[in-house]
C-alpha cells in the first residue's frame, strides 16, 4: 500500500462524515420528513396558496435587487480596498465583515430606527416622498446589508492575485481602460464573482432577524417566506412550515448547482492537458 | 523606426534608477541592454514602451517626440519576461486581442488568417485552441511573441526574453528570434543580465551599470576591447591583480605591462583564464599551483603569486598539473585600468 504523507485518514474522514450527517443532513433530512407527511394535495395547497406564492415573489425579488446592488458595491469596494493605498484603508477593510459579526436583530433594529420616518434617513427619503421601512425597500436594504461582505471577500484576494502585467500587456496592444476591463479583468474574476453572488443571495434568501424589524411584514406586500414558515411554526402546524421551508430547500439547492456550473464554464481555461 | 534616447532620468521614491542616459538605435537594428539586476535596464525598456514616464530626457521615435504619447497608442510590441499571456483566452485569441481592440476595423476572417499566419511565423501551428497553461514555457513565449508582432509594432521590446526558459531551449530559441528579427527587419530591444545571450544575439550591446551606460558596441567591440574595469568584469571571468602604474607602464611583482592612458598610481591588471602561459621557469609573474578544477574542455588552474594574490587559469586537459609545482605565468592580452574605489 501506498505510504501516505498524513496519517489518519480513516479517523478524519469518519469524523467528518457523522459530523455532515449529524449537523446538516440530519435536521433537512427531519425537514423533508415532516414535509413528507403531509399528503401530495396538501403539500401543494400549502406551497402554492396566494400568501406563500407572494412570500416567494417578495424574497426572491428583494434578494436579486440586494444581490445586484452588492455586485456593484461590493466590487468597487474590494477594487478600492486592492488597488488604491489610502489612510484608513485598514478600517475600511474591517468594516467589511462588521456585518457578519453583529447579530442580524441588532442590525435590524438599527436599520429600522435609520429609517423609520422620524430616524435620521427616513426622515429625509420621506421629505423626498420614498418611504423605506416597510417597504420592500426595507427588506432590500436589510439583505443587501448583510450579504455585503459576501461578494468583497470572495473578489478580494483574486483581484490581490491577478498579475499586473496582463493590463500591462493589453495597453501595450492598444487596449483602452473599458477594454481592458471587460476583456481581461472580468473574465479572471468571474468565477469569484459567480461565488460571492450566490453566497450573497443564498443569504438573502434566508435572512431573518434584519428583514423582520424593518419589513413590517404585512402578507402579500412585505412578508418574507422565511417569515411565514416562522409564523406556522407559532402556530404549532409544523408540516405546514416544513412545507414551505422545503421550498427554500430546493432554491437554494438549484441555485448552487446553477452556480457551480457556471463557475466550472468559467474556470475551463485552467484545466491542463 | 529609429530610435533616440536624450539625457533619460527616472527616480522611484528615493532611488535614481537611471542616470542621464543617452542613446541611439538605428532602423532594424536588434540591441542588447546587458547588466546586473538594478542597472536601470528594465526601467529604461519600460520607458521606451510607455509604461514608465521618464522625470527628465525625451525619447523620440524618427523624429517624433514619443516621450508623452500613451503606451496604448505608441505603437510598441512588448515581450514580458512571464509572458503575461491571458490565461482566460486561447492562444489565437491572445494572439488577435490587439487587433480586436485595434480602433482599425478588421473583419473576423482578416483577423483568423492573419493568426494563422503568425502561428505559422512562430512555428505553433495547430496550437490555435489551446490555453496558455496547457502549452510549454518555449511555446508561451513563442506566443507571447507572435501576439506583440500582429498589432504591427514600430518597435519590438523584450524584457528578459529567455529569462525562465531551460538552457538548451534558451539557445535554440535565441537563434529562432535572430532569424525572425532578420526576416521582418523590425527595430529591436531587449533586456538581459546574460551576456552569452548579449553577445550571441545583439547587433549592439549597450552594457548598464548603476543606472548608467558604461560602454555600447558591437560585440566584437565590448568584447575585444572593453573600456573598464566593470565591462571587463561583468563580460566574463576575470583575474584581478593589484599593479602600480608610473608613466604608462604598469608593475605587478616586478613584472611591467603596457598601460598607456592609465595614470600614474594605484591600478589593476585584468587577464581572461585563458589568456595565461605556465611555464616552469621563464620570463613572467612567479606562482605556485594550488588546485585543479576539471571540466569537459580543459582544467581550470588555481594558482597564487609570489606576492599572495589568487589567479585562474585554464589549459589543455593534458596539463601535468602537480600541486606546490614553481613556475611562472605569462599574460596574454592584459588590460590595465585605473583601481576603482
Amino acid at each position: 500500500m501506498a505510504r501516505r504523507i498524513l496519517p489518519g485518514l480513516p479517523l478524519s474522514l469518519g469524523i467528518t462524515l457523522v459530523y455532515v450527517a449529524v449537523i446538516v443532513v440530519l435536521p433537512l433530512g427531519a425537514l423533508i420528513f415532516k414535509a413528507a407527511s403531509l399528503g401530495p394535495a396538501d403539500y401543494w395547497t400549502i406551497v402554492s396558496s396566494d400568501r406563500a406564492v407572494a412570500s416567494y415573489r417578495v424574497t426572491l425579488l428583494c434578494a436579486a435587487a440586494a444581490t445586484a446592488f452588492n455586485l456593484v458595491f461590493g466590487m468597487a469596494l474590494a477594487w478600492v480596498i486592492v488597488r488604491y493605498r489610502f489612510p484608513g484603508r485598514r478600517f475600511v477593510d474591517a468594516l467589511v465583515d462588521l456585518p457578519f459579526a453583529l447579530p442580524t436583530a441588532v442590525a435590524g433594529i438599527a436599520l429600522t430606527t435609520l429609517f423609520a420616518s422620524n430616524g435620521w434617513f427616513g426622515g429625509a427619503l420621506s421629505a423626498l416622498g420614498i418611504k423605506v421601512a416597510y417597504t420592500p425597500i426595507g427588506i432590500i436594504i436589510a439583505m443587501a446589508f448583510t450579504s455585503l461582505p459576501f461578494i468583497v471577500r470572495t473578489v478580494q484576494p483574486v483581484l490581490e492575485e491577478l498579475d499586473g502585467a496582463l493590463e500591462e500587456a493589453a495597453q501595450t496592444l492598444g487596449a483602452s481602460d473599458g477594454e481592458i476591463f471587460r476583456r481581461v479583468l472580468l473574465p479572471q474574476l468571474l468565477p469569484a464573482i459567480l461565488a460571492g453572488l450566490s453566497l450573497s443571495f443564498a443569504r438573502s434568501l434566508g435572512e431573518f432577524g434584519a428583514i423582520i424589524f424593518i419589513a413590517g411584514n404585512q402578507p402579500y406586500e412585505t412578508e418574507i417566506t422565511a417569515l411565514l414558515a416562522f409564523i406556522r411554526l407559532e402556530e404549532y402546524d409544523y408540516p405546514a412550515s416544513a412545507a414551505i421551508a422545503s421550498i427554500m430547500l430546493l432554491a437554494a439547492f438549484l441555485m448552487l448547482a446553477v452556480t457551480n456550473i457556471l463557475q466550472t464554464r468559467a474556470l475551463r481555461y485552467t484545466v491542463k492537458g | 523606426m529609429k530610435i533616440r534616447l536624450d539625457k533619460i532620468v527616472k527616480t522611484f521614491d528615493t532611488f535614481r534608477a537611471v542616470h542621464g542616459v543617452s542613446l541611439d538605435i538605428g532602423s532594424g537594428e536588434l540591441v542588447a541592454l546587458l547588466g546586473p539586476s538594478g542597472s536601470g535596464k528594465t526601467t529604461i525598456l519600460r520607458m521606451v514602451a510607455g509604461l514608465e514616464y521618464p522625470d527628465e530626457g525625451a525619447i523620440f521615435f524618427g523624429e517624433e517626440n514619443a516621450t508623452d504619447i500613451e503606451v496604448r497608442h505608441r505603437g510598441v510590441g512588448f515581450v514580458f519576461q512571464h509572458y503575461a499571456l491571458f490565461p482566460h483566452m486561447t492562444i489565437g485569441e491572445n494572439i488577435a486581442f490587439g487587433m480586436k481592440v485595434s480602433k482599425t476595423r478588421r473583419s473576423a476572417a482578416e483577423i483568423a488568417d492573419r493568426v494563422a499566419d503568425l502561428l505559422r511565423l512562430v512555428q505553433l501551428d495547430g496550437l490555435k485552441d489551446r490555453f496558455p497553461a496547457q502549452i510549454s514555457g518555449g511555446q508561451r513565449q513563442r506566443v507571447a511573441l507572435a501576439r506583440a508582432l500582429a498589432v504591427d509594432p514600430k518597435v519590438l521590446l523584450l524584457d528578459e526574453p529567455f529569462g525562465a526558459l531551460d538552457a538548451n531551449v534558451r539557445r535554440d530559441l535565441r537563434r529562432w528570434l535572430r532569424k525572425i528579427h532578420e526576416e521582418l527587419g523590425i527595430t529591436t530591444l531587449f533586456v538581459t543580465h546574460d551576456q552569452a545571450e548579449a553577445l550571441d544575439l545583439a547587433d549592439r550591446v549597450v552594457i548598464l551599470d548603476k543606472g548608467r551606460i558604461v560602454q555600447t558596441g558591437t560585440p566584437e567591440e565590448v568584447c575585444r576591447a572593453p573600456e573598464n574595469a566593470f565591462v571587463m568584469n561583468f563580460l566574463g571571468d576575470a583575474n584581478r591583480l593589484k599593479a602600480t602604474v608610473t608613466a604608462g607602464r604598469a608593475s605587478v611583482n616586478e613584472v611591467l605591462f603596457d598601460a598607456t592612458g592609465v595614470p600614474d598610481g594605484a591600478a589593476e591588471l585584468f587577464f581572461r583564464p585563458a589568456d595565461v602561459i605556465w611555464r616552469e621557469d621563464g620570463a613572467g609573474i612567479p606562482a605556485v599551483l594550488l588546485r585543479v578544477i576539471d571540466r569537459p574542455d580543459s582544467k581550470r588552474i588555481l594558482a597564487v603569486t609570489a606576492d599572495g594574490q589568487h589567479v585562474e587559469f585554464d589549459t589543455a586537459p593534458e596539463f601535468p598539473f602537480r600541486p606546490q609545482s614553481r613556475g611562472t605565468l605569462e599574460i596574454l592580452r592584459p588590460k590595465v585600468f585605473a583601481a576603482a574605489f
